[in-house]
Order: C-alpha cells, then sequence, then structure tokens
C-alpha cells in the first residue's frame, strides 16, 4: 500500500475495485464502512453484488475482466471535464501527452459496450473521484489474477496520477495483500529477479554487493517466477524442488499440470505444519513451527514490519522454518548460517536491505515501523512517494494502455465465464481453517453460486450438486442460486479439496507480473 | 484541546473538553457504576446506573454529561444512591443467580455494580420476578446466547452496528418482553452474522459468552497469521497450548478489532494432525525418520542437483527471517535465482 491502513478512514472518497473486502481482509474493511457511515463517498467496483455494496454510494458492475476499460473511461472523463491535476500532473509526472493519446479508444459508448456499465454512471463515479477528495484506491486480487493484470494496476496507478491521489494523505493506490506475509516475502527477495530490498539481480553492481556480503558467487542469470518454475519441471529441466508452506496441488492455476509436474521430480522436500495434498506427494516432508511458536517478524500490507513471539513450544520435533533451512545448508557445508536467533538474522536483513536499514528487534516493542525506514533514527514512512517518487527521475510515470479482453472468454461450449473469490471462513487452500471445527461448521463445502435466471435455464434448484468443466478439468459443487452473481457469471472459492476450483481455471499468465488468470474462465454447467 | 477543571466528590480533576463525566472520572481511576457504557461505542444513556447529581440540583446520567468547566459532581449524594439502587435492583432481581458456574464470574460488570451498590435480599424480593425462560442460542459454533442472562444494555446491538456496520442484531419486541434477535428471530448461525465475536468480548454479563472458554494462564503478544492486515493478537497459553486470541488493544493497524478467523480460527495450532517428524518415502509411503537422516538424504540430493536444476518456493505464511534464508540459501548455496513464492495466488 501506498499509504496505511488507517487513512483509508479519512479519505473523502474510496474507489474500491476487485476487492471482496468485507470477505478478505475483514478488519480492513472495517476502515472502509465506517469512513462511508461517516459520509465518505465509496465506489465499488465489482462484477459481482458483493457484501460491500451495501455500504456503498456507487455500484459499478462490470464485466470481469474489463477494469482497464471502466477505469481508463473514468480518467477520459476526468481530463475531458477538465477536472485533471495539471499542476500535479506538470510537476510530479512524466509521459502524460502520449498518455492522453491513448485514452481516444475510451469514449464512453465504447466503453459502456465493453463493460456493460451505463456511461451515466461511469461519468458520475469518475466526477466524484476527481472532485470529491483525498481518495483512495483499494484493490486485491480482482485486478492481478488476470492475463491483463499489470496493465489493470497501471490504469489505476493513471486514476491516481491524473487526479493528484498519490503521495498524499488519505489517498493512494493500496493493494490489499491477502496473505500474512506476503508484503514480506516480497521485500525479502523470495522472488526470481530481485535481491531482498527489491535490488536487481540484473544489476552487476547489486551482485557484487550480495557476493561481498555472502562470500560466494552469485548466478547473474534471473530465476523462473512460480508458474514458469512448474513448466520447467514438467520439462524435466528442474529435478529438485523445496517446498516450503505451501499447497500447488490445490491453490495453483489448472492444477493437474502442476500435479503432473511436481510427480515427474526426482526430489521433491515439503516443509509444512501439515501433510497437505502436496505434501503427500513429497520425498521428504519436514516438520515446521507454527506462528505461535516461533519468534520472527511479519510485515503487512501497509510495509509495517511486526514483532511475532513465541508463545509455546512445536509438536515433537518440529522446528521453526529458518532452523531448518540453515540445518540443510551446515550439512552442506556451507558458511553464512550459523545464527543464534531470530534477531541476528534481522541484523543481516538490515544490513542488506535498504529499507529495512533501521529495523531491530529493539525498535519494534511498540507498535511495529513501516518500510522505508533506513536507519536506526529513521520513524518508518506511513505514506509513499510524499516529495517525490521512487523512479530514477523522481517523477510518475504515466502509461498508456489499451484494452485487451481476457485470454479465455464463454462460447458456446462453454458459455459461463467462471470468477473465483474466497470465503470469511476460510484461508486459502484450508489447510489451517478447516481444521478448525467451528469454521468447518460456518462453511463447510463450496457452492457454486449462480444467478437464478442462468439456474432456472438449466433446470437448477438451490443446493443441487452441478457438473463445472472447463477445458482442463471439470469437479463438482453444490448450486446457491444468488442474485450476487449476474447472468452469464458464477463463482467459487478454492478452499475445498473435494471441489477443487482450480483444476478449472486458466493458466493464461500476464506477460509481466506472471500472474494466472484465475479470475476468467470459461466453463459450462450440467445437472450431476 | 483546551482543558476544564470539575469536581468530583470534592476532588478536582482536569478533564478534556468534549469528555463526558463519566470519561473524565475514569480517566483519572475513579469510578462511577455504569453498564451499558463501553469506551469503543457512542453513550447511549440506557441503564441510568451511572447517574450523579450536578451542581447540587440536577439528577442526570453521566455516560451522556459533558464536562463544564466548574462543574460539581456528586456520586453519593442520597438521591443519586436511592435511584441507583433501584435500578440496580431491578436489573438484578431479572438475573438469574447462577454466578458461580457462570463463565463471566468474577469478570461480571453486573456484578461489579451490584456489589457497588451493596444490593441486599430485602431488596431484591421487592421487586422479584420469575426469570424469563427463552431457550439458549447455541447455533453459533464459537458463542452462545443466553437470554435470562441479557441485561439489554445494547452494547451488542452498538458494537453491530457502529463498530462492525453489519447489522446482524437488534432489539425485538416490546416491554418485558424485549430481548436482542436477528431479523425474523433466526438462529444466530442463519443470519447475516460474521461471527467477529466483537459483540461478545463488550457483553458486560455472560449473556453472549465464547462456547467453551478457558482462562489462559498468561498471554504472548503476537500478530495474526491469517491475512495481511497483521492484526495484534494476544495469545491465550495454558500449559503448551493455546486456548484464547484476543484483539491487542494496543496495535495501531487494529486497536483490538479482529475477524472470525483471527479470533476463533487457533485450533489448528494444537491439532492432532501437525506434523511432529520428519517423514521419507520409502517403497513408496511416507515413513517416519530423524532428522539427521532426512537431512542428510536433502544434503545428498540438492549437492547433486545445485544451478538451474534446482528451484526453491518460499512462502507467504512464514516470517521475514524464514524468507530471508531460504532465499540466501537458494541463491547463495544452490547457486540459482529459482526463488518465488505464492504472492500471485
Ligand atoms: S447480550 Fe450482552 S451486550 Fe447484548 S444487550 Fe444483552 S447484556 Fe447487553
Ligand atoms: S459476532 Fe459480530 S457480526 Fe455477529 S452479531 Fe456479534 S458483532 Fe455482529
Ligand atoms: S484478524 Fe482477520 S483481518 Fe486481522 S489479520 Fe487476522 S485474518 Fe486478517
Ligand atoms: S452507563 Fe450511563 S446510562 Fe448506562
Amino acid at each position: 500500500m501506498t499509504n496505511s491502513i488507517a487513512e483509508i478512514g479519512g479519505a473523502a472518497t474510496i474507489l474500491a475495485i476487485g476487492t471482496n473486502t468485507t470477505q478478505a481482509p475483514p478488519v480492513l474493511a472495517l476502515q472502509a464502512k465506517k469512513a462511508a457511515r461517516e459520509g465518505a463517498n465509496l465506489i465499488v467496483a465489482n462484477p459481482k453484488e458483493i457484501d460491500l455494496c451495501r455500504h456503498a454510494t456507487i455500484h459499478l458492475q462490470h464485466r470481469p475482466g474489463t477494469d482497464v476499460a471502466l477505469v481508463m473511461g473514468m480518467i477520459k472523463v476526468i481530463v475531458d471535464a477538465g477536472l485533471a491535476d495539471m499542476d500535479f500532473i506538470n510537476s510530479r509526472c512524466e509521459n502524460y501527452d502520449a498518455f492522453v493519446d491513448s485514452l481516444s479508444e475510451f469514449d464512453l459508448p465504447s466503453v459502456e459496450k465493453i463493460t456493460g456499465v451505463p456511461g451515466e454512471l461511469i461519468g458520475k463515479a469518475a466526477k466524484m473521484y476527481a472532485s470529491e477528495g483525498p481518495s483512495s484506491i483499494l484493490y486485491c486480487m480482482g485486478i492481478t489474477q488476470h492475463c491483463h493484470g499489470t496493465d489493470n494496476v497501471w490504469s489505476l496507478s493513471n486514476l491516481a496520477l491524473v487526479t493528484g491521489n498519490l503521495g498524499k494523505a488519505n489517498a493512494g493506490v493500496n493493494p490489499l495483500r491477502g496473505q500474512n506475509n506476503v508484503q514480506g516475502s516480497c521485500d525479502m527477495g523470495a522472488l526470481p529477479d530481485v535481491y531482498p530490498g527489491y535490488q536487481k539481480v540484473a544489476k552487476p553492481e547489486n551482485k557484487l554487493k550480495f557476493e561481498t556480503a555472502w562470500g560466494v558467487s552469485l548466478s547473474d542469470q534471473e530465476g523462473l517466477t512460480h508458474s514458469e518454475i512448474f513448466d520447467d519441471i514438467h520439462d524435466g529441466k528442474i529435478t529438485s524442488l523445496y517446498l516450503i508452506g505451501e499447497n500447488p496441488y490445490l491453490s495453483e492455476a489448472n492444477a493437474n499440470h502442476a500435479i503432473e509436474s511436481m510427480n515427474r521430480l526426482d526430489f521433491l522436500v515439503v516443509q509444512d505444519i501439515f501433510l497437505t495434498e502436496t505434501a503427500e506427494l513429497a520425498d521428504v516432508v519436514l516438520p515446521a513451527a507454527s506462528f505461535a511458536e516461533k519468534n520472527g517478524t511479519f510485515s503487512n500490507t501497509e510495509r509495517r514490519i511486526q514483532r511475532v513471539r513465541k508463545a509455546i513450544d512445536s509438536p515433537g520435533e518440529a522446528l521453526p522454518d529458518w532452523q531448518i533451512t540453515a540445518a540443510i545448508a551446515q550439512k552442506m557445508g556451507a558458511k553464512g548460517f550459523d545464527f543464534d536467533d531470530e534477531s541476528q538474522i534481522m541484523h543481516e536483513i538490515a544490513s542488506v536491505t535498504p529499507s529495512y536499514g533501521g529495523i531491530s528487534y529493539d525498535r519494534l516493542e511498540g507498535g511495529g515501523l513501516q518500510w522505508p525506514c533506513p536507519s536506526p533514527d529513521h520513524p518508518g514512512t506511513p505514506t509513499l512517494h510524499l516529495g517525490k517518487f521512487g523512479t530514477p527521475s523522481g517523477k510518475a510515470q504515466f502509461m498508456p494502455l489499451s484494452f485487451r479482453d481476457s485470454a479465455e472468454l464463454p462460447d458456446d461450449e462453454y458459455p459461463f465465464l467462471l470468477t473465483t473469490d474466497r470465503s470469511l471462513f476460510h484461508y486459502h487452500t484450508g489447510s489451517m481453517t478447516r481444521r478448525v471445527d467451528g469454521l468447518e461448521q460456518l462453511d463447510s463445502e463450496e457452492f457454486l453460486k449462480i444467478n437464478p435466471k442462468d439456474a432456472a435455464s438449466l433446470g437448477l434448484e438451490d443446493n443441487e450438486v452441478v457438473q463445472i468443466a472447463s477445458r482442463r478439468g471439470q469437479t463438482q459443487a453444490k448450486t446457491k442460486v444468488t442474485k450476487i452473481c449476474p447472468p452469464g457469471l458464477v463463482s467459487m472459492t478454492f478452499h475445498f479439496a473435494e471441489s477443487p476450483t482450480n483444476v478449472l481455471t486458466s493458466p493464461a499468465l500476464d506477460p509481466v507480473a506472471k500472474i494466472p488468470e484465475t479470475k476468467v474462465c470459461a466453463v459450462k454447467l450440467e445437472k450431476a | 484541546m483546551s482543558k476544564v477543571t470539575i469536581t468530583i466528590d470534592g476532588m478536582q480533576i482536569s478533564a478534556d473538553e468534549g469528555m463526558t463525566v463519566l470519561e473524565a472520572a475514569q480517566a483519572h481511576g475513579l469510578y462511577i457504576p455504569n453498564l451499558c457504557n463501553h469506551p469503543d461505542l457512542k453513550p447511549a444513556g440506557l441503564c441510568r446506573v451511572c447517574v450523579v447529581k450536578m451542581d447540587d440540583w440536577k439528577v442526570t446520567v453521566s455516560c451522556k454529561q459533558p464536562v463544564k468547566d466548574g462543574m460539581v459532581i456528586s456520586t453519593e449524594d442520597p438521591e443519586v444512591q436511592k435511584i441507583r439502587r433501584n435500578t440496580v435492583e431491578l436489573i438484578v432481581a431479572d438475573h438469574p443467580m447462577t454466578c458461580l458456574t457462570c463463565e463471566a464470574d468474577g469478570n461480571c460488570e453486573l456484578q461489579r455494580v451490584a456489589h457497588y451498590v451493596g444490593v441486599t435480599p430485602e431488596g431484591l424480593n421487592r421487586y422479584r420476578r420469575k426469570i424469563r425462560n427463552i431457550p439458549m442460542d447455541r447455533s453459533n459454533p464459537f458463542f452462545d446466547i443466553d437470554h435470562s442472562k441479557c441485561i439489554l444494555c445494547g452494547i451488542c446491538v452498538r458494537t453491530c452496528d457502529e463498530l462492525q456496520n453489519i447489522n446482524a442484531i437488534d432489539y425485538a419486541q416490546r416491554g418485558v418482553t424485549s430481548l436482542i434477535s436477528t431479523l425474523g428471530n433466526k438462529p444466530i448461525a442463519d443470519s447475516r452474522c460474521e461471527s467477529c465475536g466483537e459483540c461478545v468480548v463488550r457483553c458486560p454479563v455472560a449473556a453472549l459468552a465464547p462456547k467453551g472458554a478457558q482462562e489462559p494462564m498468561y498471554e504472548v503478544k503476537s500478530i495474526c497469521s491469517y491475512c495481511g492486515v497483521g492484526c495484534g493478537v494476544m495469545l491465550g497459553v495454558r500449559g503448551q497450548k493455546v486456548v484464547s486470541v484476543e484483539g491487542d488493544r494496543n496495535n495501531p493497524v487494529n486497536k483490538g478489532s479482529l475477524c472470525v478467523k483471527g479470533r476463533y480460527g487457533y485450533k489448528f495450532i494444537n491439532h492432532p494432525e501437525r506434523l511432529s517428524t520428519p517423514l521419507i518415502k520409502k517403497n513408496g509411503t511416507l515413513e517416519e525418520a530423524s532428522w539427521d537422516e532426512a537431512l542428510d538424504l536433502i544434503a545428498e540430493k540438492f549437492s547433486g542437483s545445485k544451478g538451474d536444476k534446482f528451484a526453491a518456493l518460499a512462502s507467504a505464511r512464514i516470517t521475514n527471517e524464514d524468507n530471508y534464508l531460504i532465499q540466501k540459501f537458494t541463491r547463495a548455496v544452490m547457486g540459482t535465482n529459482n526463488i518465488d513464492h505464492c504472492a500471485r495466488l
């Protein structure tokens, strides 16, 4: 997030797009609901009539995958109405003219045709966002899990820039990071192209820096991303995989491909707290400590680094993940893994990661610190980009965009568009929440949400088992007949191993972020 | 903020303008009995237990009375005492006398108020009515609703409305038949309730009480392990078991709020299916093994697949320190940048 969670409550207009915020993450949704209650405008852009719509001033119910058209359409309205913040654009941005040229394809009639949202409503939302600021954008996987997810994000950044809603309090472009430490794993360089602190592998000076710090020589080749790793395993190029706390058996788009790949590995090590579906495939399974059994830090969605503290001992011989990795490294004769405790690791992190340079456990005793926090006397950074942007020129880039369709749209054979979401009561593949009896009682099986009209045309009743098939696989679930989904759109979660939604989803990747398009694929339905 | 000075029972205290008399008293550690007030909610003035006398003439509810400079408050004026005693006796007379087996025993605002006022059997007998016999709502897996213990303070209703904006519950019916209910008086599990438990933690009695609650021996401050909000939690520990989770009110992110997963989703921690030893696959089945055996095997296999034959998938679930070491291992020991995690899913 460019801004802090607490700042959402201070926004005058909130645009929540591609986020089912009251289901995930619910405590953050409290801020949006509070702001709306106290008079802020809440614009919800979502193909489904999600719970947050109850609090919304405007609901833009666009077709899945048409975000670029919707947002660029809004920007065109803003520019045409003379509501662009020219002072901000001239002083803090670049590439505006080329960007404005790219707006020509996004006239309201065209946008209305692509998105299915009345042009008038788009215009109203655009003017509200532009003129009743500070305006804050919240987004989540509904924006990123598309084959044009990067374009979606750029469109939101364009919208914020054109109205000067970046680099100031209570505004910003705020991705709501889903998993507890997804921010931290990125910060720590658990990514193929960057070292800790987003220092590019491709830059020789960074490689040199880490070679010096770690006393080894490093590869100058960028690594492979998640989906590419599975492809290379499939092709026999990668033969060993060390997989920690992840369950691709259920979470990976086009899951059958991932399972087939893992079966081809020479050697699979899975490190987890439970024997997940994926762990069953492993050659070696290593027992890890849960969060309640270890010390360390998590970095939340607003970049706040907070202390996790050990409350109890691990069951049996389970160990914290870092101790296991260090033990493997030491068995292999490596140096630089002899840490006594977690604070020593943080010390090393701070020494090589500029944005964590001022972090130490002593300083985290209060409410944590928000990075960038480059030095021991730096107070942390609640709001990013205040005086300048993190680009080489210090200015923000406008990105000209054009609209592209989703990779797989409904046709005669597969007439429904399937999108995925999450349940409030479960988490990811359910390896934790489905072992909590009460949560299981509140939500125990997958439901295919479907509009009453579609259900009627297929002769389906509520709560009836239905067969769902895509070009890649098939599964079953019960129906939940509900107007939450507009006609033509059906929706499932992916929490339930009994109804593995991701055997259906599309592996089409965003070319830049390499995120699979789990939000849009075509399916057909049959009474089971 | 400008300060004012008020006098409570002869004691001069300073208060911020805009505070209520009750808030000013509480800020100085002075107890004025109260039931329907909660610091997170707007004052409702429903229970009338917090009555005080102002400037020697006006009886008023302290939870709604704003402070004014030079104001003189008495909490022990005979008229105040009489009203307060009657009010409390009326509430207690309606309440089941099952304190010793009640979840809220020792932690109950009604007990505290009754002790403070000094409720007597004689006083209660004047009002004693038949305890209402409304069946408990046990439909929610995490908490029960016992209407017979409810004092109708409305704290739950206001929590669900003002703080959660969910509005799953409200008052239903009138007069002596009033009760807290869902739309259509359905079991709470069939209502729009999201099971956040925010109403449960605020209920001053045990009308809303967690199921099978165990008092922890001690609490450890940590962070919720589910989503990216990173809510502060207090993990309640008994022996080697996590038996409760409370929101950390001092955490700047959630200021005490939690969702259903964070508050009630902790039973996976001590789940019997937790992995407790390394496992090695032998003849197609995973068998228990020692750490030495597992590490030797891994070291041998990994040593033979250095470079781009190797990949590691770290996790968005584990700590920064864990992730840092895994990427360091992949890069420095295995000699490849094939490291990613599930950020994209
Ligand atoms: S259930 Fe508890 S909080 Fe709600 S009105 Fe009754 S006593 Fe008050
Ligand atoms: S648990 Fe939460 S949602 Fe349910 S009634 Fe209480 S406050 Fe409302
Ligand atoms: S309590 Fe709920 S909102 Fe808060 S971090 Fe945990 S899962 Fe997320
Ligand atoms: S606390 Fe003041 S009226 Fe209830």
